[in-house]
């Protein structure tokens, strides 16, 4: 149906076209010479004109146009790549400053124990120092006392048994003899103390 | 006699009669539509031309890819050689290709569908061409007739085809361009006529058929530019490096 419906149209237009070209008279106007050199005419002038003021004028800014983008570009390129390594070899000092003042800072915290440590070692030598030297003394003193208490003792003892011995007999007894005597005592006493 | 399809293709004087001497050169209808494709031409690439901005705007962008366009197209196919006639082609193919798209525009008058204006173009290329080649390789460009690793008793024949082909390039240029031009605008009113003859009932598919015919006219119109263009080119491959 449709294919039928296509080809009678594709009739009628030849039909419609056929009388549409036997109603022109004179051919094609593409062959009439009456304005030829007129064309030609003008189609130099225009050619001529169009192709001075292209060639002169509009061509020459158009390459100069490409020319200049294409070197600014390479020129844009070339500087980046320049900053690239300038930022690279900032980046690398920089890296380089911090590694080295991670280390100093890290010297500086050894060196401030170090200093610490040596004047804690000093000060502690010195007060242990003094520390012995007074408990020596103290113990010296100790030990002399005790040395000399016993003495004392001995003595207070021996006069208080004369006294006593004075005051129940009467009589004076010889010291010395007192005095062994006690010595005596308080070495059996010590003894047995010490057992 | 609207109705008449070829009547698109008639010249008629604009104004007054221009005499020159005999000879007839009044501004026709066809005068204009010149004037109007290179004025067009020169203003486009002009403003094209005019800014210097690094990143370009529209009219830059398409005068830019017009330059490489043609300049890869004459480097394709002719070589560095050909760089100084640049110009020249890029004037051609823009003047060709912009006729034919002026004559795209309903009531226009196609320029190129005239074969006289075709002719003309391409006996200029013929001929200088020709002056070039012989300038270039002096009498040694006569070689091009005689293709090299031809059998002997062939040649004789084989020159004068070539002979034939060779001299036959401007009437093969001018028809193909003029012979197109003429057959698609033709194509195109007679279709639009159809449009009005069939009515509102059957007029649907002529008018589609003539809107598929602009869409290809168009695509015609530049592909027969660039055609033209690039033969030319081809020819001046030919002049400039002779190996045949």
């Amino acid at each position: 149906m449709l294919k039928k419906i296509v080809f009678l149209l594709f009739v009628t237009c030849f039909a419609c076209f056929n009388t549409v070209f036997a109603a022109e008279s004179g051919g094609m106007p593409q062959l009439n010479p009456e304005f030829w050199i007129s064309q030609i005419f003008w189609l130099i002038i225009t050619f001529g004109i169009l192709f001075i003021v292209l060639t002169k004028v509009i061509l020459p800014k158009i390459s100069n146009n490409l020319e200049t983008r294409k070197s600014q570009i390479l020129e844009n390129i070339e500087t980046a790549d320049k900053q690239k390594e300038e930022s690279q070899k900032k980046i690398d000092e920089y890296e380089k400053i911090i590694l080295d003042s991670k280390l100093k800072a890290k010297s500086y915290f050894n060196e401030a124990r170090e200093k610490i440590l040596d004047d804690i070692n000093k000060k502690r030598a010195a007060l242990e120092k003094d520390l012995d030297e007074e408990i020596n003394e103290v113990e010296k003193e100790l030990s002399d006392l005790k040395n000399k208490s016993g003495e004392k003792i001995n003595r207070i003892a021996a006069e208080t048994s004369a006294e006593l011995i004075k005051e129940l007999i009467g009589d004076e007894v010889n010291s010395s003899s007192i005095a062994a005597i006690v010595e005596d005592q308080s070495k059996i006493n010590k003894e047995r103390k010490d057992v | 006699m609207a109705s008449n399809p070829m009547y698109q293709f008639n010249v008629y004087r604009i104004g007054p009669e221009i005499k020159l001497g005999s000879v007839d050169i009044s501004f026709t209808n066809a005068s204009l539509f010149m004037v109007i494709s290179s004025l067009a031409i020169l203003i486009i690439f002009n403003l094209g031309a005019k800014k210097k901005t690094l990143i370009p705007d529209k009219l830059q962008l398409l005068s830019e890819l017009s330059y490489s366009f043609v300049a890869k197209m004459i480097s394709d196919t002719a070589g560095s050689k050909a760089k100084p006639y640049f110009s020249f082609i890029f004037s051609l193919f823009m003047f060709v290709l912009f006729c034919n798209m002026f004559g795209m525009i309903p009531y226009a008058f196609t320029v190129t569908s005239h074969i006289i204006v075709t002719f003309v173009l391409a006996a200029f290329i013929f001929i200088g061409v020709t002056i070039i080649g012989f300038m270039k390789h002096g009498l040694g460009y006569l070689k091009l007739f005689v293709p090299s690793g031809v059998p002997i008793v062939l040649l004789p024949l084989i020159v004068v085809i070539e002979i034939i082909s060779y001299l036959s390039r401007p009437i093969s240029l001018s028809v193909r361009l003029f012979a197109n031009m003429m057959a698609g605008h033709t194509m195109m009113k007679v279709f639009g006529g159809f449009v009005i003859s069939l009515g509102i009932v059957g007029g649907w598919l002529p008018l589609s058929f003539s809107v598929a015919l602009t869409g290809l006219e168009i695509l015609v119109a530049f592909l027969q530019a660039y055609v033209f263009a690039i033969l030319t080119c081809i020819y001046l491959n030919d002049a400039l490096n002779l190996h045949h």
